[in-house]
């Protein structure tokens, strides 16, 4: 993960500023230039994102035809009869109607006669006037994306400045030394340290403790160095497709187990399969107008992230033009991220459905993840921390009734650990 | 008394100074095999390379390594593109189906994870019996190598249109011409498949339809049709017999399809009932091993037997020959009379005339043991019709040959005589499983699906019936038997629809066919009433006495549990299954008994590392010789005669490491088990067997197995713990104390949770293996082959003992009788020649005072609360203390990466075998230790699922791989904190006792006293 830079408060609070003033002038600017209908404009939005969006679009053709400006092209009262019930318009002998259903192959629109004609006016109004222009702000977000977790480093800069002391002072100590026994005193700064290494290539107890401490010091290095091999913490693979979470789980809350529906049942939470995605993007062959996905260095924008669908349709072999399957299936080749070793036996339905664990727990904040990467460490460590620290809420589940009355009388408890459940016994995650 | 007997396991130890006395004081067989990792001296001394170089390398190496070993590998990860809505990734489905693959019958489940069949349980619900090789069956289905995977014809491949098209032209012109075609298949047993047979009998009305059993049972066939007027097999309830006297009939192995859970049914100590056995016999069968009393008599002498028997028991006097063994028949025939309707004779002599004598004793006794109305379908092969078929073949009679699901040039005695003809025929086709001898011979070969890929209906015992229902997609272009003869008879229904249509009309009636499909069985309410004719024995006896000739060394061919008829003969796990009684695996051999041995100048000596070695012999039948057959002694061969294992020796297509052992099938005359003119002759040349005889060898404990007679444990004046189960006493305080309740360490606290126990019932056990070979397949097991087995290298996490045991007193009491020294040895040389057998199945006791949990320097085995011996992989840096210190010798040791190793050619390595791998259990890697876990994965699955419903556990829920497969009951597993589960009270039973109780490890498993019934009244 790519960690950004703090700025000064300073910057932080001129750049805030600024930003304020550019959202200020532009959205002034813009109430300036257009006088649109919020209200009427938000309200037909909502009714046509819910009821018309499925096979409507207002640009384009899709199941059925394009419905920007329409109000340019049909009379208001004849699209009124129409969205109510079309078929009573076509059995009323309507020639445009006939035409209209004829042209898309006799597949009948839903009739809406619950719709009042303020709504339809709405609906209308938003397919004239088109989305609301949105204003582009360039939100601080990034900057409140938490940097992962360092060890403190304020230990080994105590340690670097009191040996830098201890040399400096026991560089002084032998100059004095030498002085009194009468070596002339050598002005300059290159004798002074001449005398030092002079006086320390003389000195074993000096060695001795250098070679102590450069021991104890790689050692230190070392192990740390060592304890992280395989630990792939922060791991952030490239995907073959710019699938956001935060688009899908943040922007949208699509819930995590809508795509990842095994986690509840089964050890592994599953990799959604193609046809899931399919559920939803049947109808969403595009991004909206602003999105930007951030995936390292680089910024995806609409144009990209449309060819992202693509990738997908081209997986299921959905041809996007016909509306139709084309039986080409290519699966998509995810690279994973989360990589247990073969001897840990990790269940995911033991975590959620009966520990009641949110996915966030070790898989971090997700939901404002472009690219996702590998949250937690996932060493055992890790795991039995965890373990020790949780407490088990176990209502409600007739397994437990009985144990965890024992358990809580023997350990003294009110509830209890995972731990003292028999959650660190070796046998229960490695067979 | 149960402590006065001396056990053994091998004909070695009974020689003083043995060295089988050595190993088994050394305490770790296995040496480090430095050896092996350096290479030969010569070798190394002609290297370049300097120890200085090689530390260099080493140090680079290892740096590389670490390296490189910072950057994980990049996985993919590739979900479904539309995944199917009754598969959730990570949990198993279970499908109820059925095998019939010919030899083996059961109604099982098969357990399937993405797709994959990776475990066979047996269907308990259907009476679902499983034996070694049906738990093994799911290995066959991925035989990369031995399947046939194409349709082709001897140039090349063909597409199934093209040889559909030419072989229907074939049938065709064969048709017109009114020429002969044999369609020769196993026993199908199937009655959708029998039909679609007939329909293509009725569209090409010059096909005749002939059965063939590789291991035949044609005799009692002729014999049942004869009495009863149906050509099939009675049904034997071995449950409801008080006496049984077979006279060479293994029916605990495989005669008519085994009767191993009936028998053990009615062997049930606890509640009074338990049936007297006798067997007569000359190989040491498992059948004669559980028996209460073993006799023995040589091959021909068993026919004479049974005649004596049959006139003790009517009284009548057909003309017979004394045997040696007249006294016990009397004997035997006196107890089936005294058990009446629940007495019942068995013999499994593959002669009409036998099988009409001991079927007249069992009707004369109205014995209700023998069932003839469910009659048995496991078996339908006809030797005469075959016969017939080979001469015709011979004579050029026959024109055209479709064979399915048989190998005749491999089982057939006569297969040398058609192996040129079958070329020479107008049409010749194999459609086959197996890419194997026959389908190499014939014209086409076509692949068929196996049945874990098949649909398909059988109907094993009549008036019940099965569905067979595939559990994966054929991995090869094969094709169902049923869709190829549809197609050729020019029927365009698929074999499925057609299975389901004859279901709703003939079987169904009305009901459903979902539900028939998810028990796996459907019993229909058919009356089949047989009527008996009057057959005339004293002629069928005579003609039996006039065609048996005795010679002075006589052959008695039988097939093993592993291997059957030979058709898995490419299946590893069943190559690395031990014997039950010689405990050698990878092999066949000749069975010789000790005096026999002695005379001839067999021996069998064991080496200093406890592999086994034995000479060879060519044995000569009627003129045919077959070479190189390696001998081993076993105690318990009748004197004058030899056992040789039918279905090892096959060739063709198996991987080369399974090529083990010799064709005995030349030998199998006229489908008869018994071949008199028999001469050996003893060629140069040493052996290797792979035998685990006196391997893991338990430092001459042999206190370990506790036998007790029936008298004795329904003695209710008897103390159990005072008389035939004691507990080891030690002394505290100067008093007599059970060893149990002193002990070093404190308890653990066993009261909250669950707390899993394994009872093991070693009057039920049978030794069958089956319980092996599923802990095999669900704990990813590696198979090692035969040259670490030799040496003691064998990974089973579980294994059967087998201990032969006499009834000589302790030497004490043999001094007090005045015996010397030498009578006693030779007391137990005679009593050796027919030592009576138990077997113990030992894995890991999961002791609670664990000798190896205190040694591990490490930590890596610890004792969890649930009461398991739990073993961390991971953590295990291969010092092997533990294996040391274990007094049961349960642990083994991964000497080597047995998966991605060509060295280990078996299905770890093989992209097609690893399909059957366990994905909830690691694959170990070399240099750990690794066990029994107690199916901990099991276990914890169920908790698991009882905590996402949010329940209790239910009743017996808690299952093990063993405990599923056994099905005579003889293992079970539960938690003893659930007052309900079965368990509890069997360890609280007065049989109960744990293994060297003396020791102090309280174990979590526990024995229940082996019982024998040796009532003679």
């Amino acid at each position: 993960m790519k960690s950004v830079e703090k700025h000064s408060q300073l910057t932080r609070l001129l750049l805030k500023s600024f930003t304020f003033l550019l959202i200020f002038s532009m959205s002034f600017s813009l109430q300036a230039q257009d006088s649109v209908d919020a209200e009427r404009q938000k309200e037909g939005r909502k009714l046509f994102k819910s009821l018309c969006s499925s096979c409507h679009k207002l640009d384009k053709k899709f199941v059925g035809p394009a419905l920007g400006k329409i109000e340019e092209k049909r009379d208001a009262d004849w699209l009124k009869a129409w969205i109510k019930d079309n078929a009573a318009l076509r059995a009323s002998g309507d020639a445009d109607a006939i035409a209209i259903f004829d042209e898309y192959k006799g597949s009948p629109m839903t009739a809406f006669p619950q719709l009042t004609d303020k709504n339809i006016e709405d609906i209308l109004y938003y397919t004239t006037v088109g989305e609301p222009k949105k204003t582009t702000a360039a939100g601080d977000a990034d900057a409140t994306v938490t940097v992962a977790k360092e060890a403190s480093p304020w230990l080994t800069r105590i340690l670097i400045a009191i040996i830098v002391i201890g040399i400096l002072i026991i560089a002084s100590l032998l100059k004095t030394i030498s002085e009194l026994k009468g070596a002339p005193k050598t002005p300059g700064l290159a004798s002074n340290v001449n005398d030092l290494w002079v006086g320390f290539k003389r000195n074993t107890f000096l060695h001795v403790l250098l070679t102590i401490f450069l021991a104890l010091t790689t050692a230190y290095v070392l192990f740390g160095v060592l304890f992280q091999v395989g630990v792939d913490e922060g791991y952030q693979p490239i995907q073959p497709i710019a699938f956001s979470h935060k688009i899908h789980a943040g922007d949208n809350k699509i819930d995590c187990q809508y795509c990842h529906s095994t986690a509840k049942h089964s050890k592994t939470s599953g990799i959604p399969s193609t046809n899931v995605c399919m559920n939803c993007h049947k109808n969403i062959s595009e991004v909206a107008e602003d999105t930007k996905v951030t995936i390292g260095e680089q910024v995806l924008g609409k144009a990209e992230l449309d060819k992202e669908i693509q990738k997908l349709y081209k997986a299921a072999g959905w041809d996007a033009d016909n509306l139709t399957y084309t039986g080409k299936t290519q699966p998509v080749k995810w690279v994973r991220v989360h990589n247990l070793p073969d001897f840990a036996y990790f269940n995911h339905s033991q975590h959620v459905t009966v520990g009641g664990q949110k996915c966030q727990t070790c898989h971090g904040p997700v939901e404002t993840m472009d690219e996702v990467y590998q949250f937690s460490p996932l060493t055992m460590g890790w795991c039995i921390d965890c373990h020790k620290e949780t407490k088990v809420d176990l209502k409600g589940n007739a397994y437990y009734t009985k144990i965890h009355e024992e358990l809580a009388k023997k350990y003294g408890v009110k509830s209890v650990t995972v731990a003292q459940l028999g959650g660190l016994e070796c046998g229960k995650c490695h067979y | 008394m149960a402590s006065n007997k001396k056990y053994w396991q091998s004909v070695e130890e009974l020689k003083e100074g043995s060295i089988v006395e050595t190993l088994s004081k050394n305490e770790f067989v296995e040496e480090i095999p430095t050896d092996e990792f350096l290479g030969d001296k010569e070798t190394l001394e002609a290297s370049s390379t300097s120890r200085r170089d090689f530390l260099k390398y080493v140090g680079f190496t290892t740096a590389a390594a670490s390296l490189a070993a910072c950057e994980g590998p990049v996985r993919k990860s590739i979900p479904y593109v539309v995944k199917p809505n009754d598969l959730t990734l990570g949990v198993a489905d279970w499908y109820a189906t059925t095998m019939a693959d010919g030899y083996d019958f059961a109604n099982i489940l098969v357990k399937t994870r993405e797709g994959r069949p990776i475990l066979v349980m047996p269907n308990k619900e259907a009476n679902g019996v499983t034996n070694a090789r049906v738990q093994a069956s799911v290995l066959s289905l991925y035989d990369n190598q031995l399947r046939l995977k194409e349709p082709q014809d001897k140039e090349a491949f063909l597409t199934w249109d093209d040889a559909d098209k030419q072989i229907i032209t074939k049938l065709n012109e064969l048709k017109a011409a009114n020429e002969s075609v044999v369609l020769l298949t196993g026993t199908l047993a199937s009655p959708s498949t029998e039909k679609i047979i007939s329909e293509f009998v009725a569209a090409f009305p010059n096909v005749k339809h002939v059965v063939y059993d590789a291991i035949s049972e044609s005799g009692a066939l002729d014999a049942f049709e004869a009495m009863f007027g149906k050509r099939a097999l009675p049904t034997y309830h071995f449950d409801k017999a008080a006496t049984i006297v077979s006279v060479g009939a293994d029916f605990l192995g495989d005669w008519q399809g085994g009767y191993a859970s009936s028998y053990a049914a009615g062997r049930k100590p606890a509640e009074g009932k338990m049936s007297r056995h006798i067997q007569i016999e000359s190989n040491m069968t498992l059948t004669g091993a559980n028996a209460d009393k073993r006799v023995l008599v040589k091959p021909s002498e068993q026919v004479f037997a049974l005649i004596n028997l049959y006139n003790a028991v009517t009284g009548s006097n057909v003309s017979s020959k004394a045997t040696p063994i007249d006294a016990e028949i009397k004997k035997a025939a006196k107890q089936l009379k005294a058990a009446g309707s629940k007495g019942v004779v068995v013999t499994g002599l593959n002669d009409k005339n036998a099988q009409l004598v001991a079927m007249s004793i069992n009707s004369f006794l109205q014995s209700e043991v023998m069932d003839v109305t469910t009659t048995n379908n496991s078996r339908k092969g006809n030797d005469t019709a075959v016969a017939q078929v080979v001469a015709d073949i011979k004579s050029g009679a026959v024109k055209g040959l479709i064979t399915y699901n048989v190998n005749p040039l491999y089982t057939l005695a006569a297969a040398g005589d058609i192996q040129d003809k079958i070329a020479g025929l107008k049409l010749s086709v194999a459609l086959s499983e197996q890419f194997d001898e026959t389908a190499s011979a014939t014209a086409y070969a076509l692949p068929t699906s196996h049945y874990l890929e098949s649909w398909g209906d059988v109907s094993i015992k009549t008036g019940v019936y099965s569905l067979v229902q595939p559990t994966i997609q054929p991995l090869f272009n094969s094709r169902q038997f049923q869709d190829v003869l549809l197609k050729w008879s020019g029927n365009k229904t698929s074999y499925y629809d057609y299975l389901k249509a004859f279901w709703a009309s003939d079987i169904l009636k009305g009901q459903s066919w979902n539900q028939a499909l998810h028990d796996g069985t459907f019993t229909a309410n058919v009356s089949d009433t047989v009527t008996a004719t009057s057959v005339d024995v004293s002629s069928a006896a005579s003609a039996l006495v006039g065609g048996t000739k005795s010679s002075a060394m006589e052959l008695n061919l039988y097939t093993t549990i592993a291997l059957g008829d030979g058709k898995q003969a490419n299946n590893p796990w069943l190559q690395e299954l031990p014997d039950p009684l010689t405990r050698a695996s990878w092999d066949n051999y000749v069975t010789m008994s000790i005096p026999d041995a002695r005379e001839l100048g067999f021996s069998n000596p064991v080496k200093d590392n406890g592999a086994i070695n034995g000479q060879y012999a060519n044995v000569t039948v009627n003129g045919v010789t077959v070479e190189n057959i390696p001998v081993m002694i076993q105690p318990g061969q009748a004197k004058g005669s030899i056992g040789l294992a039918l279905g090892y020796g096959r060739q063709q297509n198996l991987k080369d490491a399974m090529i083990v052992g010799v064709n005995a099938y030349p030998l199998y005359f006229n489908s008869n088990h018994i071949q008199t003119n028999v001469t050996i002759e003893k060629v140069s040349g040493t052996h290797k067997f792979a035998c685990t005889q006196v391997q893991k060898t338990i430092a001459g404990r042999h206190d370990i197995l506790k036998q007790a007679t029936l008298a004795e444990v329904t003695d209710s004046s008897l103390d159990p713990k005072h008389s035939w189960n004691k507990p080891a006493m030690v002394s505290l305080n100067h008093k007599e104390t059970e060893a149990n309740s002193v002990d070093l360490w404190d308890a653990h606290d066993r009261s909250v949770g669950h707390h899993f126990n394994l009872s093991i019932d070693l009057t039920s056990c049978t030794g069958c293996g089956a319980c092996v070979v599923a802990c095999h397949a669900e704990n990813n097991v590696p198979v090692v082959g035969k040259r670490e087995m030799r040496i003691g290298r064998d990974m089973h996490w579980l294994r059967i003992d087998r201990y032969y045991s006499s009834e000589i007193e302790t030497r004490e009491e043999a001094k007090a009788k005045g015996l010397s020294r030498g009578d006693v040895y030779k007391a137990i040389e005679t009593v050796a020649e027919n030592p009576t057998v138990a077997f113990q199945p030992m894995m890991c006791q999961h002791c609670n005072h664990a000798p190896c949990e205190t040694v591990c320097p490490v930590a890596a085995t610890s004792h969890g609360r649930q009461g398991q011996n739990q073993m961390a992989y991971n953590r295990c840096v291969g010092t092997r203390y533990c294996a040391n210190n274990c007094p049961y010798r349960v642990r083994r040791f991964n000497w080597f990466n047995y998966s991605n190793n060509k060295e280990f050619d078996f299905n770890m390595n093989d992209e097609y075998g690893k399909m059957v791998l366990n994905p909830d259990i690691v694959v170990r890697s070399r240099g750990v230790m690794e066990k029994c876990s107690m199916c901990i994965q099991m276990t914890q699955a169920t908790i698991l699922k009882a905590k996402r419903e949010g329940r209790k556990i239910k009743k017996d829920e808690f299952a093990t791989a063993c405990s599923s497969a056994c099905t005579t009951g003889a293992m079970v597993f539960g938690d003893v904190n659930n007052s309900e589960d079965a368990i509890t009270d069997l360890v609280a039973d007065k049989r109960a006792y744990h293994v060297l109780d003396y020791i102090g490890t309280k174990p979590n498993v526990v024995y229940q006293v082996k019982v024998k019934n040796t009532n003679e009244a």
